[in-house]
Protein backbone atom coordinates (compact mmCIF):
# COMPACT_ATOMS: atom_id res chain seq x y z
CA UNK A 1 0.00 0.00 0.00
CA UNK A 2 1.46 3.33 -1.04
CA UNK A 3 1.84 5.84 1.73
CA UNK A 4 2.69 9.38 0.71
CA UNK A 5 4.68 10.63 3.69
CA UNK A 6 5.19 14.17 4.94
CA UNK A 7 8.75 14.06 3.50
CA UNK A 8 7.46 12.79 0.12
CA UNK A 9 5.07 15.73 -0.07
CA UNK A 10 7.80 18.24 0.74
CA UNK A 11 10.09 16.73 -1.89
CA UNK A 12 7.27 16.71 -4.48
CA UNK A 13 6.43 20.33 -3.68
CA UNK A 14 10.07 21.32 -4.33
CA UNK A 15 10.04 19.42 -7.64
CA UNK A 16 6.73 21.07 -8.56
CA UNK A 17 7.97 24.59 -7.68
CA UNK A 18 5.32 25.12 -5.01
CA UNK A 19 5.87 26.69 -1.59
CA UNK A 20 3.86 24.78 1.00
CA UNK A 21 3.73 25.09 4.77
CA UNK A 22 4.33 22.18 7.17
CA UNK A 23 0.64 22.18 8.11
CA UNK A 24 -0.34 21.94 4.42
CA UNK A 25 2.16 19.13 3.84
CA UNK A 26 0.62 17.19 6.73
CA UNK A 27 -2.93 17.51 5.31
CA UNK A 28 -1.83 16.75 1.73
CA UNK A 29 0.06 13.65 2.89
CA UNK A 30 -3.20 12.22 4.31
CA UNK A 31 -5.26 13.23 1.26
CA UNK A 32 -2.79 11.76 -1.22
CA UNK A 33 -2.45 8.52 0.74
CA UNK A 34 -6.22 8.11 0.60
CA UNK A 35 -6.30 8.86 -3.14
CA UNK A 36 -3.50 6.36 -3.84
CA UNK A 37 -5.31 3.69 -1.79
CA UNK A 38 -8.15 4.12 -4.27
CA UNK A 39 -5.79 4.03 -7.27
CA UNK A 40 -4.32 0.71 -6.05
CA UNK A 41 -7.34 -1.06 -7.66
CA UNK A 42 -5.52 -0.78 -10.99
CA UNK A 43 -3.38 -3.73 -9.94
CA UNK A 44 -6.56 -5.90 -10.06
CA UNK A 45 -6.67 -5.55 -13.84
CA UNK A 46 -4.66 -8.06 -15.90
CA UNK A 47 -2.54 -6.06 -18.37
CA UNK A 48 0.20 -8.45 -19.51
CA UNK A 49 0.88 -7.77 -23.21
CA UNK A 50 -1.63 -4.88 -23.27
CA UNK A 51 -0.33 -1.83 -25.14
CA UNK A 52 -0.71 1.48 -23.27
CA UNK A 53 -2.97 4.15 -24.84
CA UNK A 54 -1.81 7.76 -25.03
CA UNK A 55 -3.80 9.02 -28.03
CA UNK A 56 -7.40 8.11 -28.84
CA UNK A 57 -8.54 9.46 -32.20
CA UNK A 58 -6.06 7.68 -34.43
CA UNK A 59 -4.05 10.70 -35.59
CA UNK A 60 -0.32 10.07 -35.86
CA UNK A 61 2.68 12.28 -36.58
CA UNK A 62 0.72 15.33 -37.67
CA UNK A 63 3.15 17.68 -39.36
CA UNK A 64 3.00 20.93 -41.30
CA UNK A 65 5.36 22.74 -43.64
CA UNK A 66 8.25 24.34 -41.77
CA UNK A 67 7.24 27.89 -42.66
CA UNK A 68 6.80 31.06 -40.67
CA UNK A 69 3.12 31.84 -40.13
CA UNK A 70 2.27 35.48 -39.57
CA UNK A 71 -0.14 35.59 -36.63
CA UNK A 72 -0.32 39.37 -36.93
CA UNK A 73 0.41 39.93 -33.25
CA UNK A 74 2.97 42.61 -32.42
CA UNK A 75 5.85 42.16 -30.01
CA UNK A 76 4.27 44.77 -27.75
CA UNK A 77 0.99 42.80 -27.70
CA UNK A 78 2.81 39.62 -26.74
CA UNK A 79 4.84 41.35 -24.05
CA UNK A 80 1.98 43.26 -22.47
CA UNK A 81 1.22 40.53 -19.92
CA UNK A 82 4.81 40.09 -18.69
CA UNK A 83 5.02 41.34 -15.09
CA UNK A 84 8.57 42.71 -15.50
CA UNK A 85 10.11 44.03 -18.70
CA UNK A 86 13.23 45.82 -19.82
CA UNK A 87 13.83 47.22 -23.34
CA UNK A 88 11.49 44.81 -25.13
CA UNK A 89 12.68 41.80 -23.14
CA UNK A 90 11.14 39.90 -20.24
CA UNK A 91 13.00 40.53 -17.00
CA UNK A 92 13.44 37.93 -14.22
CA UNK A 93 14.96 38.21 -10.73
CA UNK A 94 18.57 37.23 -10.08
CA UNK A 95 19.34 33.60 -10.98
CA UNK A 96 22.86 33.25 -9.51
CA UNK A 97 23.74 34.73 -6.13
CA UNK B 1 -34.76 27.41 -30.85
CA UNK B 2 -31.53 29.09 -31.96
CA UNK B 3 -32.40 28.48 -35.62
CA UNK B 4 -35.73 30.29 -35.10
CA UNK B 5 -33.98 33.11 -33.26
CA UNK B 6 -31.52 33.58 -36.13
CA UNK B 7 -34.44 33.63 -38.59
CA UNK B 8 -36.26 36.25 -36.48
CA UNK B 9 -33.16 38.46 -36.35
CA UNK B 10 -32.63 38.10 -40.11
CA UNK B 11 -36.30 38.99 -40.73
CA UNK B 12 -35.99 42.11 -38.57
CA UNK B 13 -38.52 40.87 -35.97
CA UNK B 14 -35.94 41.44 -33.27
CA UNK B 15 -32.52 43.11 -33.38
CA UNK B 16 -29.20 41.75 -32.22
CA UNK B 17 -28.89 44.81 -29.96
CA UNK B 18 -32.20 43.99 -28.23
CA UNK B 19 -31.04 40.43 -27.62
CA UNK B 20 -27.67 41.50 -26.25
CA UNK B 21 -29.31 44.10 -23.99
CA UNK B 22 -31.77 41.47 -22.72
CA UNK B 23 -28.92 39.03 -22.04
CA UNK B 24 -26.94 41.61 -20.12
CA UNK B 25 -30.01 42.66 -18.12
CA UNK B 26 -30.68 39.01 -17.21
CA UNK B 27 -27.04 38.50 -16.26
CA UNK B 28 -27.36 41.42 -13.85
CA UNK B 29 -30.70 40.23 -12.41
CA UNK B 30 -29.22 36.81 -11.71
CA UNK B 31 -25.90 38.08 -10.32
CA UNK B 32 -26.54 36.30 -7.00
CA UNK B 33 -26.16 32.89 -8.70
CA UNK B 34 -22.61 33.91 -9.64
CA UNK B 35 -22.74 32.13 -13.00
CA UNK B 36 -20.52 34.75 -14.66
CA UNK B 37 -17.12 36.17 -13.77
CA UNK B 38 -17.20 39.05 -16.25
CA UNK B 39 -19.36 40.78 -18.86
CA UNK B 40 -17.99 42.37 -22.02
CA UNK B 41 -20.91 44.76 -22.57
CA UNK B 42 -19.29 47.41 -24.79
CA UNK B 43 -17.68 44.83 -27.09
CA UNK B 44 -20.97 42.91 -27.37
CA UNK B 45 -23.07 45.98 -28.17
CA UNK B 46 -20.59 47.12 -30.81
CA UNK B 47 -20.78 43.73 -32.51
CA UNK B 48 -24.58 43.67 -32.23
CA UNK B 49 -24.82 47.04 -33.99
CA UNK B 50 -22.52 45.83 -36.74
CA UNK B 51 -24.74 42.79 -37.28
CA UNK B 52 -27.94 44.88 -37.26
CA UNK B 53 -26.35 47.15 -39.89
CA UNK B 54 -25.51 44.13 -42.04
CA UNK B 55 -29.09 42.89 -41.84
CA UNK B 56 -30.43 46.35 -42.71
CA UNK B 57 -28.25 46.29 -45.83
CA UNK B 58 -29.81 42.93 -46.72
CA UNK B 59 -26.61 40.93 -46.15
CA UNK B 60 -26.36 37.48 -44.59
CA UNK B 61 -25.29 37.79 -40.93
CA UNK B 62 -24.22 34.14 -40.61
CA UNK B 63 -25.55 30.88 -39.20
CA UNK B 64 -25.60 32.40 -35.71
CA UNK B 65 -26.12 36.02 -36.77
CA UNK B 66 -26.93 38.08 -33.66
CA UNK B 67 -27.11 35.24 -31.11
CA UNK B 68 -25.53 36.07 -27.72
CA UNK B 69 -23.37 33.44 -26.00
CA UNK B 70 -21.18 32.88 -22.97
CA UNK B 71 -17.73 31.26 -22.89
CA UNK B 72 -16.20 29.41 -19.98
CA UNK B 73 -13.49 31.61 -18.51
CA UNK B 74 -10.69 29.26 -19.54
CA UNK B 75 -11.13 30.34 -23.17
CA UNK B 76 -9.17 33.33 -24.47
CA UNK B 77 -11.15 36.19 -26.01
CA UNK B 78 -10.21 39.68 -27.19
CA UNK B 79 -11.29 42.52 -24.97
CA UNK B 80 -12.35 40.30 -22.05
CA UNK B 81 -10.37 39.02 -19.08
CA UNK B 82 -9.41 35.31 -18.93
CA UNK B 83 -8.79 34.10 -15.38
CA UNK B 84 -9.49 30.33 -15.48
CA UNK B 85 -11.09 31.21 -12.09
CA UNK B 86 -7.64 31.36 -10.47
CA UNK B 87 -5.77 34.30 -8.93
CA UNK B 88 -2.78 33.26 -11.05
CA UNK B 89 -4.29 34.68 -14.24
CA UNK B 90 -5.97 37.75 -12.72
CA UNK B 91 -5.22 40.73 -14.94
CA UNK B 92 -4.34 38.61 -17.99
CA UNK B 93 -5.31 40.31 -21.26
CA UNK B 94 -5.33 37.78 -24.11
CA UNK B 95 -3.23 38.78 -27.13
CA UNK B 96 -5.05 36.20 -29.27
CA UNK B 97 -8.45 34.53 -29.27
CA UNK B 98 -9.66 30.90 -28.98
CA UNK B 99 -10.31 29.36 -32.41
CA UNK B 100 -13.74 28.13 -31.21
CA UNK B 101 -14.79 31.70 -30.33
CA UNK B 102 -13.27 32.97 -33.58
CA UNK B 103 -15.40 30.52 -35.63
CA UNK B 104 -18.59 31.38 -33.73
CA UNK B 105 -18.01 35.10 -34.22
CA UNK B 106 -17.32 34.60 -37.92
CA UNK B 107 -20.88 33.20 -38.12
CA UNK B 108 -22.32 36.18 -36.26
CA UNK B 109 -22.52 34.94 -32.64
CA UNK B 110 -21.87 37.58 -29.96
CA UNK B 111 -19.80 36.90 -26.83
CA UNK B 112 -21.40 38.68 -23.88
CA UNK B 113 -19.45 37.31 -20.92
CA UNK B 114 -17.27 34.66 -19.32
CA UNK B 115 -18.56 31.93 -17.02
CA UNK B 116 -17.33 30.70 -13.64
CA UNK B 117 -15.57 27.33 -13.30
CA UNK B 118 -13.48 25.31 -10.91
CA UNK B 119 -10.01 26.91 -11.16
CA UNK B 120 -8.20 25.56 -14.23
CA UNK B 121 -11.28 23.29 -14.72
CA UNK B 122 -10.22 21.06 -11.80
CA UNK B 123 -13.35 19.98 -9.99
CA UNK B 124 -16.93 18.84 -10.24
CA UNK B 125 -18.87 21.54 -8.41
CA UNK B 126 -17.51 25.01 -9.33
CA UNK B 127 -16.61 25.38 -5.64
CA UNK B 128 -12.88 25.41 -6.50
CA UNK B 129 -13.26 28.84 -8.12
CA UNK B 130 -10.98 31.46 -6.56
CA UNK B 131 -13.88 33.91 -6.92
CA UNK B 132 -16.54 31.88 -5.07
CA UNK B 133 -18.96 29.14 -6.14
CA UNK B 134 -21.84 29.28 -8.60
CA UNK B 135 -25.26 28.30 -7.23
CA UNK B 136 -27.61 25.79 -8.83
CA UNK B 137 -30.45 27.59 -10.69
CA UNK B 138 -32.96 25.02 -9.37
CA UNK B 139 -31.86 25.22 -5.71
CA UNK B 140 -29.50 27.88 -4.42
CA UNK B 141 -28.21 25.65 -1.62
CA UNK B 142 -26.80 23.17 -4.17
CA UNK B 143 -23.89 23.16 -6.60
CA UNK B 144 -24.50 23.53 -10.35
CA UNK B 145 -21.93 20.79 -11.04
CA UNK B 146 -18.57 21.44 -12.60
CA UNK B 147 -16.20 22.32 -13.82
CA UNK B 148 -18.35 24.16 -16.43
CA UNK B 149 -20.88 25.02 -13.70
CA UNK B 150 -21.11 28.70 -14.61
CA UNK B 151 -21.81 27.89 -18.27
CA UNK B 152 -24.54 25.37 -17.37
CA UNK B 153 -26.15 27.73 -14.84
CA UNK B 154 -26.06 30.64 -17.31
CA UNK B 155 -28.01 28.62 -19.90
CA UNK B 156 -30.44 27.27 -17.27
CA UNK B 157 -31.04 30.89 -16.13
CA UNK B 158 -31.68 31.93 -19.78
CA UNK B 159 -28.89 34.51 -19.72
CA UNK B 160 -27.93 33.37 -23.23
CA UNK B 161 -29.23 30.65 -25.59
CA UNK B 162 -25.90 28.82 -25.49
CA UNK B 163 -22.63 28.64 -23.61
CA UNK B 164 -19.32 26.93 -24.21
CA UNK B 165 -17.81 24.47 -21.79
CA UNK B 166 -14.75 22.25 -21.71
CA UNK B 167 -14.91 18.57 -20.75
CA UNK B 168 -11.86 16.61 -19.60
CA UNK B 169 -13.61 14.00 -17.45
CA UNK B 170 -17.24 15.14 -17.38
CA UNK B 171 -17.02 18.92 -17.01
CA UNK B 172 -19.73 19.59 -19.62
CA UNK B 173 -22.01 16.58 -19.03
CA UNK B 174 -22.13 16.55 -15.23
CA UNK B 175 -23.06 20.26 -14.79
CA UNK B 176 -25.61 19.85 -17.61
CA UNK B 177 -27.16 16.95 -15.67
CA UNK B 178 -27.14 18.88 -12.37
CA UNK B 179 -28.52 22.08 -13.92
CA UNK B 180 -31.14 20.59 -16.26
CA UNK B 181 -29.67 21.56 -19.65
CA UNK B 182 -28.11 19.77 -22.63
CA UNK B 183 -24.32 19.33 -22.54
CA UNK B 184 -22.42 17.80 -25.44
CA UNK B 185 -18.90 16.39 -25.22
CA UNK B 186 -17.90 15.77 -28.83
CA UNK B 187 -15.44 13.16 -30.14
CA UNK B 188 -11.87 14.00 -29.08
CA UNK B 189 -10.43 16.28 -31.77
CA UNK B 190 -13.73 17.68 -33.14
CA UNK B 191 -13.15 21.28 -32.02
CA UNK B 192 -9.82 23.14 -32.00
CA UNK B 193 -8.44 23.85 -28.53
CA UNK B 194 -6.20 26.67 -29.72
CA UNK B 195 -6.53 29.50 -27.21
CA UNK B 196 -8.00 27.37 -24.41
CA UNK B 197 -6.21 26.86 -21.08
CA UNK B 198 -4.94 23.28 -21.32
CA UNK B 199 -5.77 20.79 -18.59
CA UNK B 200 -5.21 17.20 -19.79
CA UNK B 201 -4.29 17.22 -23.46
CA UNK B 202 -5.25 13.60 -24.17
CA UNK B 203 -8.90 14.12 -23.14
CA UNK B 204 -9.68 17.90 -23.22
CA UNK B 205 -12.55 18.84 -25.56
CA UNK B 206 -14.73 21.91 -26.10
CA UNK B 207 -18.48 21.57 -26.47
CA UNK B 208 -21.80 23.43 -26.34
CA UNK B 209 -24.26 23.73 -23.45
CA UNK B 210 -27.79 24.53 -24.67
CA UNK B 211 -31.50 23.96 -24.01
CA UNK B 212 -31.94 21.54 -26.90
CA UNK B 213 -29.83 18.90 -28.63
CA UNK B 214 -30.69 20.52 -31.94
CA UNK B 215 -29.13 23.79 -30.74
CA UNK B 216 -26.04 21.88 -29.58
CA UNK B 217 -25.73 20.36 -33.07
CA UNK B 218 -25.91 23.79 -34.71
CA UNK B 219 -23.24 25.30 -32.43
CA UNK B 220 -21.00 22.24 -32.78
CA UNK B 221 -21.33 22.37 -36.55
CA UNK B 222 -20.03 25.95 -36.60
CA UNK B 223 -17.07 25.19 -34.31
CA UNK B 224 -15.97 21.81 -35.66
CA UNK B 225 -13.29 20.97 -38.18
CA UNK B 226 -9.56 20.77 -38.66
CA UNK B 227 -7.38 23.61 -37.41
CA UNK B 228 -3.67 23.86 -38.28
CA UNK B 229 -3.13 25.44 -34.88
CA UNK B 230 -4.27 22.29 -33.00
CA UNK B 231 -2.63 19.18 -34.43
CA UNK B 232 -5.10 16.86 -32.65
CA UNK B 233 -8.11 18.14 -34.64
CA UNK B 234 -9.87 15.76 -37.04
CA UNK B 235 -10.95 16.67 -40.58
CA UNK B 236 -14.52 18.00 -40.41
CA UNK B 237 -16.69 14.87 -40.14
CA UNK B 238 -19.65 16.42 -38.37
CA UNK B 239 -22.90 16.88 -40.28
CA UNK B 240 -26.14 16.75 -38.32
CA UNK B 241 -28.94 14.48 -39.55
CA UNK B 242 -31.93 14.67 -37.23
CA UNK B 243 -33.77 11.65 -38.61
CA UNK B 244 -33.37 8.69 -36.25
CA UNK B 245 -33.98 5.16 -37.45
CA UNK B 246 -34.77 2.56 -34.76
CA UNK B 247 -31.51 1.93 -32.87
CA UNK B 248 -30.06 -0.91 -30.84
CA UNK B 249 -29.30 0.66 -27.49
CA UNK B 250 -27.25 -0.84 -24.67
CA UNK B 251 -28.16 0.20 -21.12
CA UNK B 252 -24.95 0.05 -19.04
CA UNK B 253 -26.19 -2.07 -16.16
CA UNK B 254 -23.04 -1.54 -14.08
CA UNK B 255 -24.29 2.05 -13.60
CA UNK B 256 -27.79 1.09 -12.45
CA UNK B 257 -26.98 -0.65 -9.17
CA UNK B 258 -25.42 0.10 -5.81
CA UNK B 259 -23.89 3.52 -5.30
CA UNK B 260 -26.40 5.20 -7.59
CA UNK B 261 -29.17 7.20 -5.92
CA UNK B 262 -32.64 5.64 -6.36
CA UNK B 263 -33.91 9.00 -7.69
CA UNK B 264 -31.34 8.82 -10.51
CA UNK B 265 -32.04 5.14 -11.27
CA UNK B 266 -35.80 5.74 -11.44
CA UNK B 267 -35.33 8.68 -13.80
CA UNK B 268 -33.12 6.61 -16.13
CA UNK B 269 -35.62 3.71 -16.04
CA UNK B 270 -38.30 6.18 -17.12
CA UNK B 271 -36.07 7.34 -19.96
CA UNK B 272 -35.59 3.73 -21.09
CA UNK B 273 -39.37 3.29 -21.34
CA UNK B 274 -39.67 6.50 -23.33
CA UNK B 275 -36.97 5.35 -25.76
CA UNK B 276 -38.69 1.96 -26.15
CA UNK B 277 -41.91 3.83 -26.90
CA UNK B 278 -40.08 5.65 -29.70
CA UNK B 279 -39.32 2.30 -31.32
CA UNK B 280 -35.77 1.61 -30.12
CA UNK B 281 -34.59 -1.79 -28.97
CA UNK B 282 -32.96 -1.68 -25.53
CA UNK B 283 -30.94 -4.39 -23.85
CA UNK B 284 -28.77 -4.39 -20.73
CA UNK B 285 -25.04 -4.68 -21.23
CA UNK B 286 -22.22 -5.03 -18.73
CA UNK B 287 -18.89 -3.23 -19.08
CA UNK B 288 -17.17 -4.43 -15.89
CA UNK B 289 -13.90 -2.53 -16.40
CA UNK B 290 -15.52 0.93 -16.57
CA UNK B 291 -15.43 0.99 -12.78
CA UNK B 292 -11.65 1.40 -12.98
CA UNK B 293 -12.05 4.52 -15.12
CA UNK B 294 -11.78 6.88 -12.19
CA UNK B 295 -8.53 5.27 -10.95
CA UNK B 296 -7.08 5.54 -14.48
CA UNK B 297 -8.28 9.13 -14.71
CA UNK B 298 -6.68 10.20 -11.44
CA UNK B 299 -3.30 8.96 -12.65
CA UNK B 300 -3.36 10.02 -16.32
CA UNK B 301 -4.99 13.42 -15.85
CA UNK B 302 -2.83 14.71 -12.96
CA UNK B 303 0.25 13.61 -14.95
CA UNK B 304 -0.90 15.73 -17.89
CA UNK B 305 -2.02 18.54 -15.56
CA UNK B 306 1.40 18.67 -13.86
CA UNK B 307 3.03 19.03 -17.30
CA UNK B 308 0.52 21.56 -18.69
CA UNK B 309 0.56 23.73 -15.56
CA UNK B 310 4.37 23.90 -15.45
CA UNK B 311 4.16 26.98 -17.71
CA UNK B 312 2.52 29.12 -15.01
CA UNK B 313 5.67 30.60 -13.50
CA UNK B 314 4.89 34.32 -13.28
CA UNK B 315 7.53 35.24 -15.88
CA UNK B 316 5.78 35.78 -19.23
CA UNK B 317 2.34 36.44 -17.74
CA UNK B 318 0.44 35.86 -14.53
CA UNK B 319 0.08 37.37 -11.12
CA UNK B 320 3.77 37.35 -10.06
CA UNK B 321 4.69 37.50 -6.39
CA UNK B 322 7.61 39.44 -4.89
CA UNK B 323 10.76 37.30 -4.84
CA UNK B 324 14.51 37.58 -4.29
CA UNK B 325 15.50 35.01 -6.87
CA UNK B 326 14.02 33.10 -9.79
CA UNK B 327 13.20 29.87 -7.95
CA UNK B 328 11.41 31.81 -5.26
CA UNK B 329 9.44 33.68 -7.94
CA UNK B 330 8.16 30.40 -9.39
CA UNK B 331 7.31 28.76 -6.07
CA UNK B 332 5.64 31.80 -4.47
CA UNK B 333 3.66 32.72 -7.62
CA UNK B 334 2.39 29.17 -8.03
CA UNK B 335 1.54 28.73 -4.35
CA UNK B 336 -0.41 32.00 -4.28
CA UNK B 337 -2.04 31.60 -7.70
CA UNK B 338 -3.18 27.98 -7.76
CA UNK B 339 -6.10 26.71 -5.69
CA UNK B 340 -5.53 23.74 -3.32
CA UNK B 341 -7.08 21.30 -5.83
CA UNK B 342 -4.69 22.53 -8.57
CA UNK B 343 -1.75 21.96 -6.23
CA UNK B 344 -3.02 18.51 -5.22
CA UNK B 345 -3.23 17.45 -8.88
CA UNK B 346 0.22 18.82 -9.69
CA UNK B 347 1.69 16.87 -6.77
CA UNK B 348 -0.10 13.63 -7.73
CA UNK B 349 1.01 14.09 -11.34
CA UNK B 350 4.64 14.63 -10.51
CA UNK B 351 4.52 11.64 -8.14
CA UNK B 352 3.16 9.19 -10.75
CA UNK B 353 5.67 10.47 -13.30
CA UNK B 354 8.70 10.11 -10.96
CA UNK B 355 11.25 7.50 -11.88
CA UNK B 356 10.56 4.33 -9.92
CA UNK B 357 6.78 4.93 -9.92
CA UNK B 358 6.24 5.51 -13.64
CA UNK B 359 5.61 1.84 -14.56
CA UNK B 360 3.48 1.13 -11.51
CA UNK B 361 1.18 4.09 -12.04
CA UNK B 362 1.34 5.96 -15.33
CA UNK B 363 2.09 3.02 -17.63
CA UNK B 364 -0.31 0.74 -15.73
CA UNK B 365 -3.08 3.34 -16.01
CA UNK B 366 -2.41 3.76 -19.75
CA UNK B 367 -2.75 -0.02 -20.15
CA UNK B 368 -6.01 -0.18 -18.19
CA UNK B 369 -7.16 2.66 -20.45
CA UNK B 370 -6.64 0.27 -23.40
CA UNK B 371 -8.65 -2.45 -21.61
CA UNK B 372 -11.54 -0.01 -21.16
CA UNK B 373 -11.39 1.17 -24.77
CA UNK B 374 -11.49 -2.47 -25.96
CA UNK B 375 -14.53 -3.06 -23.78
CA UNK B 376 -16.27 0.02 -25.24
CA UNK B 377 -15.41 -1.17 -28.77
CA UNK B 378 -16.93 -4.60 -28.17
CA UNK B 379 -20.12 -3.07 -26.77
CA UNK B 380 -20.35 -0.51 -29.57
CA UNK B 381 -20.00 -3.31 -32.13
CA UNK B 382 -23.18 -4.82 -30.70
CA UNK B 383 -25.05 -1.57 -30.02
CA UNK B 384 -25.45 1.72 -31.90
CA UNK B 385 -25.18 3.71 -28.67
CA UNK B 386 -24.85 3.10 -24.94
CA UNK B 387 -26.93 4.85 -22.31
CA UNK B 388 -26.87 5.35 -18.55
CA UNK B 389 -26.86 8.06 -15.90
CA UNK B 390 -24.41 10.98 -16.05
CA UNK B 391 -23.66 11.05 -12.33
CA UNK B 392 -24.59 8.81 -9.39
CA UNK B 393 -26.49 11.63 -7.64
CA UNK B 394 -28.51 14.76 -8.27
CA UNK B 395 -26.74 18.08 -7.54
CA UNK B 396 -25.25 17.87 -4.05
CA UNK B 397 -25.29 20.61 -1.39
CA UNK B 398 -22.70 23.39 -1.45
CA UNK B 399 -19.91 22.36 0.93
CA UNK B 400 -21.05 18.73 1.16
CA UNK B 401 -17.97 17.24 -0.53
CA UNK B 402 -15.34 19.97 -0.17
CA UNK B 403 -13.58 18.38 2.81
CA UNK B 404 -13.00 15.06 1.06
CA UNK B 405 -11.26 15.23 -2.37
CA UNK B 406 -11.83 11.52 -3.09
CA UNK B 407 -15.58 11.84 -2.46
CA UNK B 408 -15.66 14.80 -4.84
CA UNK B 409 -13.83 12.74 -7.50
CA UNK B 410 -16.45 9.96 -7.26
CA UNK B 411 -19.03 12.34 -8.79
CA UNK B 412 -17.14 11.81 -12.09
CA UNK B 413 -17.28 8.00 -12.08
CA UNK B 414 -19.75 7.75 -14.99
CA UNK B 415 -18.32 10.52 -17.12
CA UNK B 416 -14.58 9.76 -17.16
CA UNK B 417 -14.82 6.52 -19.20
CA UNK B 418 -16.06 8.25 -22.39
CA UNK B 419 -13.39 10.93 -21.90
CA UNK B 420 -10.58 8.38 -21.62
CA UNK B 421 -11.84 6.69 -24.79
CA UNK B 422 -12.44 9.99 -26.65
CA UNK B 423 -16.06 9.05 -27.40
CA UNK B 424 -18.90 11.51 -28.06
CA UNK B 425 -21.34 11.70 -25.16
CA UNK B 426 -24.26 13.98 -24.36
CA UNK B 427 -26.26 14.70 -21.23
CA UNK B 428 -29.91 15.35 -22.03
CA UNK B 429 -32.45 16.27 -19.31
CA UNK B 430 -34.99 13.64 -18.27
CA UNK B 431 -38.39 15.18 -17.50
CA UNK B 432 -39.10 14.73 -13.80
CA UNK B 433 -40.13 16.58 -10.64
CA UNK B 434 -37.45 17.78 -8.23
CA UNK B 435 -33.78 18.24 -9.02
CA UNK B 436 -32.74 17.60 -12.65
CA UNK B 437 -31.20 14.33 -13.82
CA UNK B 438 -29.54 13.83 -17.19
CA UNK B 439 -29.51 10.80 -19.45
CA UNK B 440 -26.06 10.07 -20.87
CA UNK B 441 -25.87 8.82 -24.47
CA UNK B 442 -22.45 7.56 -25.60
CA UNK B 443 -21.54 6.67 -29.19
CA UNK B 444 -18.55 5.35 -31.15
CA UNK B 445 -15.90 7.86 -32.31
CA UNK B 446 -17.28 10.36 -34.84
CA UNK B 447 -20.94 9.34 -34.34
CA UNK B 448 -21.71 12.69 -32.72
CA UNK B 449 -24.62 13.21 -35.08
CA UNK B 450 -26.33 9.94 -34.03
CA UNK B 451 -25.84 10.78 -30.34
CA UNK B 452 -27.35 14.25 -30.77
CA UNK B 453 -30.16 13.09 -33.03
CA UNK B 454 -31.26 10.53 -30.45
CA UNK B 455 -31.07 13.21 -27.74
CA UNK B 456 -33.17 15.54 -29.92
CA UNK B 457 -35.78 12.84 -30.50
CA UNK B 458 -35.80 12.06 -26.76
CA UNK B 459 -36.56 15.73 -26.01
CA UNK B 460 -39.37 15.93 -28.55
CA UNK B 461 -41.02 12.61 -27.63
CA UNK B 462 -43.86 13.00 -25.09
Amino acid sequence: MATISFDDVQKLARLSALTITEEQAEVISHELTKIFEYIEQLSDVETTDVEPTYQVNGLENVTRADEIIDYRVSQAELLKNAPQQHDGSIKVPRVLE
Amino acid sequence: MIRQLVADIAAGKITARQLVEESIAKAKTHENFHALLSLCEARALERADAIDEKIKRGENAGQLGGVPFIAKDNMLAYGAPTTAAAHLLEGFDAPFQAEAIERLEREGAILIGKANLDAFAHGGSTENSAFGPTKNPHDKTRVPGGSSGGSAAAVALDIAPFALGTDTGGSIRQPASFSGVVGMKPTYGTVSRYGVVAMASSTDVIGPITHTAEDAALVLDVMSGKDEKDSTTLPDFFAFHDAVKPLKIGLIKDWMGEGVEPEVREAVKGAVEKLKGAGHEIEEVSLPNLKHGLAVYYVVVPAEVASNLARYDGVRYGNAQQANNLEELYAKTRAAGFMPENQRRILIGNYVLSSGYYDAYYKKAAQVRTVMINEFNEALDRFDVLIGPVAPTVAFKLGENTADPLKMYLADIMTVPASLAGLPAVSVPIEKAGMPVGLQIIGQLETDSTVLALAAQFQEEK
